[in-house]
């Protein structure tokens, strides 16, 4: 083992530290496959999503919107909005990376989920930016990448080997998924007020053509929250000086 | 529609939001407003979608009834969500609530 060299043992580390993460996604990416096999997409057009996507709230959200014949244009806005909060999971990390080669940049980037932003930030923060090497970073990204493929590729298997899954109403194993991230998220006030708005405007517009209903659901939500927090940070503000 | 247009599009869009700040480094700021703004996407984006398939799962109007088993699984997955915050158990107990409700149902 002391002979390995210190980027495969960072590699290592990375990827050891993403395990619990790996757990808790492989429900989902097996719950993602078998909903492409009840849906309009041929099963490779899930892999190939996850391949390239690698996003796992904007892939459930685009099937989804899919199955509701939404236009390729709200799909791809929808798929914007839903990413943009990697914005600051990136905005975070790059001290960590800044003084790396386009390359490593690009790559780095490619692998930056939710889980592996939580992973690679708890071990990167510990030291001062440049201290701790890419490969962690890699490690951990690689690791969550393959396993989502592996999973996805288990509920696409799992759907077709069960054609009849989708009469079920299969589709309510998402509805249940999204309300088991959502509702934790609620911890004050405002997320709930939000919450409402989006939920009451999207019932509002729910049968606007393409799922435009869902982008005006998703700015009044937001805008309510945003208006609910601005004593927040004036305080906060005022707090500080 | 090409799907592998579609995938395709979003692949792209995904990368350069997750590589933007990477490659272009110190020059993106993001003002208090916007970053307030982002942290509310996750619940108001999911929520939109979560209330109009479990209130109209059949597109046409609002099916507010206990006779809707998409709704009924929904209030108890939330239920279970609020009690215990674990993901796993909220969707396994609010899959069996609407499978079983859906069961009942159809006798």
């Amino acid at each position: 083992m002391s002979t390995s060299p210190t980027w495969l043992k960072e590699l290592a580390n990375g990827a050891r530290d993403t395990i619990p993460m790996m757990v808790g996604a492989a429900p989902f990416g097996v719950i993602f496959g078998t909903l492409v096999t009840s849906g309009p997409l041929h099963p490779w057009h899930g892999q190939l999503m996850s391949l390239t996507v690698f996003a796992g709230s904007a892939q459930f959200i685009a099937l989804g919107l899919l199955a509701g014949h939404a236009s390729l244009i709200v799909v791809w806005a929808t798929t914007f909005v839903v990413n943009l909060r990697h914005l600051l999971y990136s905005a975070t990390l790059a001290p960590y990376v800044a003084r790396l080669s386009p390359r490593w940049r690009w790559t780095l980037a490619a692998l930056l989920t939710d889980e592996v932003f939580a992973v690679t930030y708890n071990h990167y923060r510990l030291a001062p930016p440049g201290a701790i090497g890419p490969h962690y970073f890699l490690g951990s990204g690689l690791a969550m990448y393959t396993n989502w493929q592996i999973w996805t590729l288990a509920g696409l298997l799992f759907g077709a080997a069960f054609p009849h899954l989708q009469s079920l109403g299969l589709d309510f194993a998402m509805v249940a998924t999204f309300i088991a991230i959502v509702v934790p998220q609620l911890v004050a006030l405002r997320y709930i007020a939000a919450a409402v708005a989006a939920g009451a405007l999207a019932w509002l517009c729910h049968d606007w053509p393409y799922k435009l209903g869902l982008l005006v659901a998703v700015a009044g939500g937001v805008a309510v929250g945003v208006v609910l927090s601005r004593p927040h940070e004036q305080l906060a503000a005022t707090g500080s000086e | 529609m090409s799907y592998v247009v579609l995938i395709l599009g979003m692949a792209v869009i995904t990368c350069l939001i997750r590589a933007a700040v990477f490659v272009l480094g110190e020059r993106v700021v993001f003002p208090p407003l916007v970053r307030t703004a982002l942290e509310f996407v996750p619940v108001t984006v999911l929520t939109a979608i979560i209330v109009p398939m479990a209130v109209a799962p059949h597109g046409g109007g609002a099916e507010l009834t206990w006779r809707n088993p998409q709704l009924v699984g929904a209030v108890a997955a939330c239920g279970v969500s609020a009690l215990t915050r674990r993901p796993l158990l909220t969707i396994a107990f609010g899959l069996a609530v609407f499978f079983v409700w859906q069961g009942l149902l159809a006798r």
